[in-house]
């Protein structure tokens, strides 16, 4: 990425989109929108000032919304270029209310709230997709449950998790821990301003509240319509309180999750949604599962799957290691239902089909391993392009000319062209580039003999 | 002419980068601190020194300051070291009397909570960062011409989509293969799945297009026997039917592929009854004996165990495209697939292995530690979902062998001077960032020579790999920074050639000279890893901007 954005052969078009191409193969006509940033992007140097003090806090996509953000952001800390963004929709100055503290704290005065999308052309000789792919979203999975036991989470949303700068500090927090814990945290803060409110009447009356108020539930200061409020304010905070003793309880006995299932084929090899293997998820299960070990290494994992396909350069030896040294489980069986025992804890129940019989086991947490789903607008993106897509909606290639899509001139590599892992994506980018690379030569050659 | 010690004037630049250094170290002890530094004659604080203002600070002082050496403490070189080093030029000072301090990554962040003992860690990293400084000595970056020639070793699928890539762009391509004919282990199958091609045309159609291609100069039934140079100047001799070809080139493209292991001693195999996988692509391609019935495959024969640990990727889809042809052509033929997992991934052959379902294929899984038994006729076979011995008729059985490594790949290894792994196939300069480099630059790699792949991941590779090699020839020449090894005590070295057989970039050789053998370092192949330098006894070898002296400077600022 770093590569990219100082490579003085590339120019860098971020936060834009292509609207239009005409032409063919050697001689494109491309029209690209640059939307607004709000920001110059020749004066933000990223230092990030200006989201440390923005007001409106928004979920955080990047974080697969287990974080929080602001109206001002970059999309993660080393994004390229660090060039940061308002987000227009949650702005408050943009949708007309007071505010401008990010154009007021920012020394490099790259704010402009008056930017407009920018719309230009270019002339190129050939074109490259690369738009990826989407994570599937298995809340279309009934009998999974997403969203409806909290403890069950996306491959991709463990992995923040499990990262240092994501949303737990790459701690194993369970999403019904945090929720809990956020739930204390806002009883807390409730319980200092009442408080507050409590110790000035305590410092008016000279007594504690607690000894106030057993006197008045035993009948005394009847009339006082003073210390009738003082009453009514120690119960609304013992509301507050109470509830907070015992969620507080409750959160002492809370641990890391170490107790992890792995489910594979979420969404692929599945009819109802994408028949296809995604290919790589068998293996970011396994990574997963040994990352969480080192972090824990009192952490279990089964790994429920049809078949594991650990099928690149060292992948059969790394699902070894994790077996021998990471406590990974290899379950073979395809998970039927998942329902929420005691504790928030997730239940997997299955058929274990080495030793046919129907299980049922408690977890701690449980990972999705989710399909590699095509990009949302890949499809207008192949209108735009004019070229075509697979029955899946991958751009459409054949196995001897991997990387060349129906139209002359116009490539493909990594995700958009078929489910693959960064080596191959790699690996493929490199053959795109030459495949690019061989018209835009010719090119040359017919102009100079067009000159000669 | 030594620079005198009073000569030297240090410009420090303190980068509050915003409150990301600032807000957590007191930048004004810093500032007074680095005042009274040996050689510091100028010292400024910047709230972004990498932004235009700051850029433009540095350059003012160099000239207006007569600064000879400028230190930055800020961010990590990773990030900004060109950017300042570049500056530095623009404003007339050699690029490498620069030096950069990390007072952010390894410290205000890392220390977010303890000002003052993060301020005193920034002030040993400033000091030792400008005693360093003061023994920096100016560099040049080399420039080396590239011989705009590319090598493809190994005329296979591979091999031949690389040459023809490079030679599309109108790079000129010698095409060494072993073989009479190009094709590698393509000649030896059927079809292809999952069009279901005859492998033959594909064959005859690449062929065509190498041999017809002006730009490819191709060898047959020759060896690639010496290879001597760096990158962009390889001086390479190849043994052809008509003598020792001696040719200059600039880039090698490694498309050696893969052969099929042989499963002597498993399985009853005898190449009859009980084939390999390769061997059944023969009997389908000549037309299979209507009397063969029953068919019983067997997976991960000779992979996935103890020997030979890794998963051969290829076999399944191999095991399911013929299992298929065989209900092709025998329609009544009970076809069973006995594994242990089904490597069909991706979409293609997750659909072929559907289909094959749909068309009749059985598949049965078995556990490795109660592996099927071939008999005479049958096959037994634990039937895990049964729960019992079944007994599968057998009138061949099919066993899907690995592909494995070259037998001569330690041979080629030690010609390029590039590594193999613990299975023999070609390792690549990383993992998942450089999988069709090597790490010697000038070397390329594609195809089952690095790990078993099927014809759309060999034709992937194969351009990619053209893609890479196409960088130094379409540049004409490779320019390399100047923080390399050098031979700077040349009477010191004794020409023991330790450091060359430590070199893992092939940078070094040992030469005959008139004061004796003497370490040579080919600066273009040179990294400047320092692994040279630090393994010679006799202290001749040293890196550039990395000296010992400077070094010392810096621990001894450290200490005191």
């Amino acid at each position: 990425m770093l590569d990219v954005g100082r490579h003085p052969n590339i120019e860098l078009l971020a936060y834009s989109e292509v609207e239009k191409v005409e032409g063919e193969a050697g001689d494109f006509k491309v029209t690209i929108r640059r939307k607004a940033r709000y920001v110059e992007d020749d004066k933000c140097t990223g230092c990030g000032a200006c989201a440390e003090k923005c007001p409106t806090v928004v979920s955080d996509a990047f974080n697969e919304g287990l974080g929080e953000r602001r109206a001002i952001y970059s999309y993660f800390a080393q994004g390229i270029p660090s060039t940061h963004t308002i987000d227009a929709d949650h702005c408050r100055q943009l949708n007309g209310k007071k505010c401008g503290i990010c154009a007021k704290t920012c020394q490099a005065e790259a704010i402009n709230f008056d930017q407009e999308d920018r719309v230009l052309e270019l002339d190129v000789a050939g074109i490259i997709i690369a738009a990826g792919y989407d994570v599937f979203d298995p809340s279309l999975i009934p009998e999974y449950r997403y969203r409806e036991i909290a403890n069950v989470v996306t491959a991709i949303e463990f992995e923040r998790l499990l990262s240092a700068s994501g949303p737990t500090g790459g701690h194993m927090d369970r999403p019904s821990d945090r929720a809990v814990e956020a739930e204390i945290a806002g009883l807390e803060k409730k319980a200092e301003k009442s408080q507050k409110a409590l110790s000035k009447l305590e410092e008016k009356f000279n007594e504690p509240s607690d000894q106030f108020y057993k006197k008045y539930q035993a009948g005394e200061y009847k009339d006082d319509e003073d210390r009738k409020k003082w009453a009514d304010k120690y119960a609304a905070h013992l509301a507050v309180t109470e509830p907070l003793e015992v969620l507080k309880k409750k959160a002492e006995a809370f641990t890391v999750a170490k107790r992890l299932a792995f489910i594979q084929c979420v969404g692929s090899r599945d009819f109802r949604f994408y028949p296809f293997c995604s290919g790589y998820c068998c293996m970011h299960s396994i990574k997963e599962a040994i990352i969480s070990h080192e972090h824990e290494p009192e952490t279990t994992s089964s790994i429920f799957g049809m078949d594991i396909r650990a099928v690149g350069k060292g992948f059969e030896e790394y699902k070894i290691r994790g077996g021998n040294n990471s406590n990974i489980t290899y379950v073979r069986g395809r998970v039927a239902e998942i329902t929420e025992g005691p504790d928030n804890n997730p239940v997997v129940i299955y058929e274990d089909t080495r030793e046919r019989k129907v299980k049922r086991q408690e977890f701690d947490m449980v990972v999705l391993a989710t399909a590699c789903a095509p990009t949302k607008g890949i499809a207008e993106l192949a209108k735009t392009l004019g070229v075509e897509l697979d029955k899946y909606n991958f751009i459409k290639t054949s196995s001897l000319s991997p990387v060349d899509s129906t139209t002359p001139g116009i490539f493909v590599c990594g995700c958009a062209e078929s489910p693959m892992d960064v080596p191959e994506s790699v690996a493929q980018a490199s053959s795109a580039a030459e495949r690019a690379a061989e018209i835009a030569f010719q090119t040359d050659l017919e102009k100079e003999k067009a000159v000669a | 002419m030594p620079e005198k010690k009073e000569d030297i004037r240090i410009g420090v630049f303190l980068c509050h980068c915003g409150s990301n250094i600032a807000g957590y170290l007191n930048m004004e002890e810093l500032e007074e601190f680095s005042k009274k530094l040996p050689h510091v004659t100028f010292v400024m604080r910047n709230l972004y020194t990498c932004s235009e203002g700051g850029i433009n600070e540095i350059k003012k002082g160099i000239k207006e300051q007569n600064l000879t050496r400028v230190v930055v403490a800020s961010c990590t070189p990773r990030t900004h070291e060109p950017l300042f080093r570049s500056s530095c030029g623009e404003a007339g000072l050699n690029p490498y009397l620069f030096e950069m301090v990390n007072i952010r990554d390894q410290c205000s962040w890392v220390h977010m909570k303890e000002q003052e003992d993060a301020t005193n860690k920034a002030k040993d990293l400033i000091r030792m960062g400008v005693a360093k400084s003061a023994l920096l000595e100016p560099q040049e970056s080399i420039m080396s011409e590239v011989q705009v020639r590319a090598l493809v070793i190994g005329g296979g699928i591979a091999g031949m989509t690389s040459a023809l890539a490079l030679a599309n762009r109108g790079f000129e391509v010698v095409l060494v293969e072993r073989e009479e004919t190009l094709g590698g282990l393509l000649n030896n199958l059927n079809k292809l799945g999952p069009t279901m091609m005859e492998a033959s045309e594909l064959v005859e159609e690449k062929t065509r297009a190498v041999t017809g291609h002006s730009n490819i100069t191709l060898f047959t039934n020759a060896k690639v026997t010496e290879v001597q140079g760096f990158i962009g100047k390889y001086n390479v001799d190849i043994e052809t039917e008509s003598g020792v070809k001696k040719i200059d080139i600039g880039v090698i493209v490694l498309a050696t592929g893969g052969r099929a292991f042989v499963p002597e001693g498993l399985y009853n195999y005898d190449g009859k009854h009980v084939v390999t996988q390769l061997e059944m692509e023969k009997l389908l391609k000549d037309g299979l004996e209507p009397d063969i019935r029953n068919v019983v495959m067997i997976q991960c024969v000779g992979s996935r165990n103890q020997e030979r640990p890794y998963c051969s990727r290829i076999c399944c889809q191999t095991a399911v495209k013929n299992a298929m042809l065989i209900r092709e052509q025998n329609p009544d033929a009970k076809v069973s697939i006995l594994y242990r997992d089904m490597q069909m991934y991706g979409v293609e052959n997750e659909e072929m292995f559907r289909d094959s379902k749909a068309k009749g294929v059985r598949y049965i899984n078995y556990d490795p530690a109660n592996p099927p038994e071939v008999e005479p006729d049958k096959v037994r076979v634990y039937h895990a979902l049964l729960g019992r011995d079944m007994d599968l008729p057998a009138d061949l059985v099919v066993l899907s062998t690995p592909l494995v490594s070259q037998e001569d790949a330690g041979a080629t290894s030690r010609l390029l001077r590039v590594p193999v792994d613990e299975n023999g196939f070609f390792l690549e300069a990383h993992v998942k960032l450089k999988p069709l480099d090597f790490a010697t630059d000038g070397i390329f790699l594609c195809g089952s020579a690095h790990f078993p792949a099927n014809i759309r991941e060999a034709v992937a590779q194969g351009l990619g790999a053209a893609s890479r090699a196409s960088i130094p020839l379409s540049k004409g020449s490779v320019v390399v920074e100047p923080i390399i090894s050098v031979l700077a005590d040349e009477d010191a070295c004794r020409g023991c050639g330790l450091c060359v057989a430590l070199c893992p970039y092939g940078a070094l050789e040992v030469q005959k000279t008139e004061k004796g053998r003497k370490v040579h370092v080919i600066d273009v192949a040179c990294k400047g890893c320092g692994v040279c330098a630090a393994t010679c006894y006799q202290h001749a070898l040293s890196i550039n901007s990395f000296t010992d002296k400077q070094i010392e400077a810096q621990i001894e600022a450290f200490l005191n």
